[in-house]
């Protein structure tokens, strides 16, 4: 079929380029500049080329606190993805008790991050809270200030409370979207449970679990007011991922250079990792 | 394979239906003879969907039995039935293959591999999906993927029926015609009992030996297409079948007479004396026009003519019989009367009907 070409209509695409650029491309811009560029003071910028990127390269400080940051976001996908799976294949399809689990479900996706940090900053707390405290109470020793294993788990278990809704939810508007034909042909056809998982429900899923897994990715590769507000990085620097990290740097030491080169690999790295994620899980798709 | 009762059948979504408004599907009696190929026809909404679950087991009836052969499935869950069915929409497994789709049914039943294939390959083969095999499911087209839906009702050899719901809905126009074309010789090739919905007349008339027509939850009909055609038992069967549909004219019964829009025509028996809305009705394809002239009379009702519509191998008269609408069929090769103003319908060919349901003649009905 012959579309007519017009070029004009690039124009249209005029206000959004602007906005963009206001949002997005001229504040990357500020930290690309900075990343370039070493000061004594005084707003007196001079060259260093790439050598601000070559420093948080060779940095063990930053390499330890990546590969933190990797082995978070692995456990928890690992955790959320067929938890919330698991959580939408049970909700009730329909009637008074989906709309009760769905109010459910979305209460802690309403809680803003700081406010989550101090609920289980105080949770987990052996002296007042009542995790901490039924914890000792049972002889488990278990304290997040001072052990980094305990540490790790009181994060983690926090994440998943509050983020385990948000992968359940989309799989369960996945769900809601398959046709009562399939389930019915599934039935005539003899289909195992199992079988109906693997090849109804789980493929008809499979664009919103997309999204789930970028957006999980994604906020917990950045994540940093929770665990700032729990364990602030510790114990030590067994909590301090790149955020945390990158925070220190930027406004703890005002390494404005080695900051800004920080940013600009953190943002190319979640990029990389969301492609990846992306052209895996459309790679399936797109096969004859 | 087996015959498929249904006794005294009634469905309602509501769980305490008060009055007969509240059934969805309304108390009906019917037998499907095995290797039968019926047709289930009637407008959206009007229970054919509700009724084709219920044999399937997908729905539990309110009331009454699903028999198959002499067994009593009501009860049975869709698996124990052993029916295949193929939906309105497409149902393909997006992830398998043709091949792997059309042999989940028997894998299933934990059929050996080697039987499967063959028939998986005989089935592909029907339904010409041949080459295509190993093709992933998810990117065909809409009837690629609707004749595997039909292929893989067709799988199985011992189903005791295959029920289509719909299934030509998404189907391009000619391939319509070329897949229930196959549909009707794989009938006559295996003589499984298929049950066919549609709302479609042409598709009904031609697939089925037996068409069971359906208004508001009620079967009003069942009989062969000819059956529906020549002698309509309700007047929704009368205009629902036949294109145009069948004229129905308000009109005073009295014995063999009967006056409509003040001119006297003879009945084809003698009728009584009719209680309720009572109407006669008139095939298009048996009224002629003619023309009487003024106080000349040509018999038949008067005629205004308003329309004339080609429709290439005949033309479609509409016009009004006093102040009620009228259709004649008129053959291409034959003129249309000057000065005409009589339509006279073939006496034989006139039927009445008091409060919808045709009324016998008392004597004199010839054999259908």
């Amino acid at each position: 079929m012959d579309k007519p070409v017009n070029n004009r209509a690039w124009f249209l695409v005029l206000p959004v380029l602007a906005l963009v650029a206001f949002s997005a491309v001229i504040p990357l811009m500020t930290v690309v500049n900075y990343s370039v560029q070493d000061t004594f003071g005084n707003n007196q910028f001079f060259w260093n080329g790439l050598g601000w990127f070559q420093e948080v390269l060779d940095s063990d400080r930053i390499r330890a606190a990546l590969g933190r940051q990797i082995l978070f976001s692995a456990i928890i996908l690992a955790i959320e993805i067929p938890l919330g799976i698991f959580v939408a294949l049970n909700m009730p399809k329909r009637g008074f008790w989906a709309s009760l689990c769905l109010v459910l479900m979305a209460l802690p996706l309403l809680i803003p991050w700081n406010v989550v940090g101090t609920i289980w900053q105080v949770f987990g707390r052996v002296d007042i809270g009542l995790l901490g405290h039924t914890l000792a109470a049972l002889g488990l020793d278990y304290n997040y200030v001072n052990d980094r294993l305990d540490a790790w788990a009181t994060i983690i278990v926090m994440d998943v409370w509050h983020w385990t809704s948000l992968v359940a939810l989309l799989c369960y508007a996945g769900l809601q979207s398959i046709p009562d034909a399939y389930y019915q042909a599934a039935r005539i056809d003899q289909a195992s449970r199992w079988a109906v998982f693997r090849f109804i429900e789980l493929p008809k899923m499979s664009g919103v679990l997309l999204i789930a897994v970028l957006l999980r990715f994604m906020d917990s590769f950045m994540i940093y007011t929770e665990p700032f507000v729990v364990t602030g990085g510790g114990p030590g620097n067994a909590t301090t991922f790149l955020s945390i990290d990158l925070v220190k740097t930027a406004i703890g030491q005002f390494d404005l250079g080695p900051a800004a080169a920080f940013s600009l690999i953190y943002f190319l790295v979640i990029l990389l990792i969301s492609w990846v994620f992306y052209t895996v899980m459309t790679a399936q798709k797109d096969a004859p | 394979m087996a015959r498929i009762t249904l006794d005294d059948l009634a469905h309602s979504y509501l769980p305490r239906p008060a009055g007969d408004d509240d059934f969805a599907l309304k108390p009906m009696t019917l037998t499907w003879q095995d290797g039968g190929a019926y047709a289930l026809l009637g407008s959206s909404g009007c229970g054919k969907s509700t009724l084709l679950n219920i044999i399937s087991g997908l729905l539990v009836p309110s009331r009454g039995r699903v028999l198959f052969g002499d067994r009593d499935v009501t009860a049975l869950p869709t698996a124990a039935r052993n029916i295949a069915q193929v939906f309105q929409f497409p149902v393909v497994y997006d992830t398998m293959t043709v091949r792997q789709n059309l042999a989940f049914p028997l894998k299933n039943r934990g059929m050996p591999a080697a039987q499967i294939a063959a028939r998986v390959a005989e089935v592909a083969a029907m339904i010409g999906m041949a080459d295509t095999l190993d093709r992933r499911a998810r990117g065909l087209t809409a009837d690629a993927k609707q004749k595997i839906s039909l292929g893989r009702g067709m799988v199985r050899q011992d189903v005791n029926a295959i029920l289509f719901d719909e299934p030509l809905t998404v189907i391009d126009p000619h391939m319509k015609w070329e897949l229930r074309t196959q549909l009707k010789s794989l009938h006559r090739q295996f003589g499984h009992t298929m049950i066919y919905v549609t709302h479609d007349q042409t598709e009904a008339l031609t697939f089925a030996d037996q068409v069971v027509v359906m208004s508001e939850g009620r079967v009003v009909q069942a009989g062969t297409p000819q059956a529906l055609f020549d002698r309509p038992e309700h007047t929704f069967v009368g205009y629902f079948i036949g294109s145009p549909g069948m004229n129905l004219l308000d009109a005073e019964v009295r014995g063999d007479r009967a006056t409509v829009a003040g001119a006297q025509i003879a009945l084809p028996g003698d009728h009584g004396l009719p209680q309720g809305r009572v109407q006669i009705g008139i095939r298009p394809e048996f009224v002629t026009p003619a023309a009487g002239g003024p106080g000349g009379d040509g018999g038949g009702l008067p005629f205004r003519l308003e329309r004339v519509e080609d429709v290439g191998h005949h033309r479609i008269l509409r016009g009004r019989a006093g102040d009620q609408p009228l259709t004649m069929l008129l053959p291409e090769d034959r003129p249309i009367p000057a000065g005409i103003d009589r339509a006279v319908p073939a006496t034989a060919h006139l039927h009445v009907y008091a409060d919808d349901w045709r009324v016998a003649p008392v004597t004199g009905e010839r054999a259908a």
